[in-house]
């Protein structure tokens, strides 16, 4: 055994790697990650009083992408009227969850290119192609479904909930009665 | 109410991303950027997606009604209908379980290498988003506005104290984590 100088900091180099051990985890309690995430929507309210959402986004960058290839007359429509294409709070949000993602994905090494994730694979085979168009397919009907309700799963289903607005609950348990009646035709009837 | 903070664009901007990247962590570390989980969730196979997000209503509801209640915060209730909220939350529901993420996990899921809610889910989500912005005018005072109940809360709605819903709200989750830790 080498001698420590100055005496304990081997121990004081464990209790630090412990510390640090739960940046490196697979995954959290979901009860820790639920308390983190309320915490983080109590930040939101207070420094930007805003609530955490995610797909005003999708629609703003959409509206981007629009006038890059039609110019300025995009503008002129309604919803890009009242959802202006440009970059705002929410924008930086999504593009910060997929940095926040990739980020604890390195920490604890299960980054990885995936084609097709395993319980897709197990049922309906490794079919890059068909797993990328069936999510394309489900994509399209979120992205009509996510502006139609005004909200998706975290602006409607988190945000909108804790504020006891009438609009999240009635749209977060359609979010879900649709989803598991679209699940369950998939994967007990379809496949 | 840091309403001086809240004007300055830029540094909003700043703020935004750095909530996002913690958000992101969190949802990563949650398991729940992963299509596995959230099918999981919507075949009964996997409950953590309801413990994330009934934990996370819990406390935000708790923290945002107390800011509320010492005038460091206002709510925001988004505007609903039955034709917005129910037409459009089934739609969404419809591409919930055809994805498999939603679209804040759908990018989670693209900073973890999930190629399929790269090319699919992101894409698709902007396509939809786009085919929304061009419908929007003809569907705007038919579909959207039937049964228009505006941005009304529960406890506007019942004509009581706030915290005479948050309670009991707070009861039922504790509740129905237990029943699902008992089941689980």
């Amino acid at each position: 055994m080498c001698p420590q100088w100055p005496p304990g900091s081997r121990r004081n180099a464990r209790k630090k790697e412990n510390r640090m051990e739960w940046l490196t985890m697979e995954r959290w309690s979901p009860y820790a990650v639920g308390i983190g995430i309320g915490v983080l929507s109590w930040i939101a309210f207070v420094l930007s009083d805003k609530p955490l959402g995610c797909s005003t986004a999708f629609a703003r960058t959409s509206g981007m992408i629009e006038k890059m290839l039609h110019g300025r007359k995009v503008l002129d429509k309604p919803y890009y009227q009242k959802f202006a294409p440009e970059i705002d709070w929410e924008w930086m949000l999504v593009v910060g969850v997929i940095v926040g993602a990739f980020l604890s994905a390195t920490l604890s090494k299960t980054f990885g290119i995936e084609w097709v994730p395993a319980y897709w694979q197990a049922a309906a085979g490794e079919s890059a192609a068909i797993r990328w168009i069936v999510a394309l397919v489900g994509g399209v009907v979120m992205g009509v479904g996510a502006r139609w309700a005004g909200g998706c799963t975290s602006g409607h289903g988190i945000s909108g909930t804790m504020q006891l607005a009438v609009s999240s609950w009635l749209a977060a348990m359609s979010f879900f009665a649709g989803g598991i009646a679209t699940a369950m035709l998939i994967y007990r009837v379809l496949l | 109410m840091l309403t001086g903070i809240h004007s300055r664009k830029g540094l909003q901007l700043v703020v935004g991303l750095l909530l996002g990247i913690a958000f992101g962590f969190l949802l990563q570390k949650g398991g729940v950027t992963r299509y596995d989980v959230i099918i999981g969730q919507l075949l009964f196979r996997d409950f953590t997606v309801l413990k994330i997000m009934l934990s996370a209503v819990l406390t935000g509801m708790l923290g945002v009604h107390a800011l509320k209640s010492l005038g460091l915060a206002r709510l925001h209730p988004k505007p609903g209908s039955i034709g917005t909220s129910v037409v459009g939350g089934l739609i969404f529901g419809v591409g919930f379980g055809v994805l498999g993420y939603c679209p804040g996990t759908v990018a989670g899921a693209v900073g973890q290498g999930s190629m399929d809610a790269l090319l699919g889910g992101v894409v698709g989500i902007l396509i939809g988003a786009g085919l929304f912005a061009a419908v929007y005018p003809k569907i705007q005072s038919s579909v959207l506005n039937k049964g228009h109940f505006g941005e009304i809360t529960l406890p506007e709605l019942f004509r009581v104290h706030p915290w005479a819903v948050v309670l009991p709200v707070v009861a039922l989750i504790v509740v129905l984590l237990v029943l699902i830790e008992k089941a689980g």
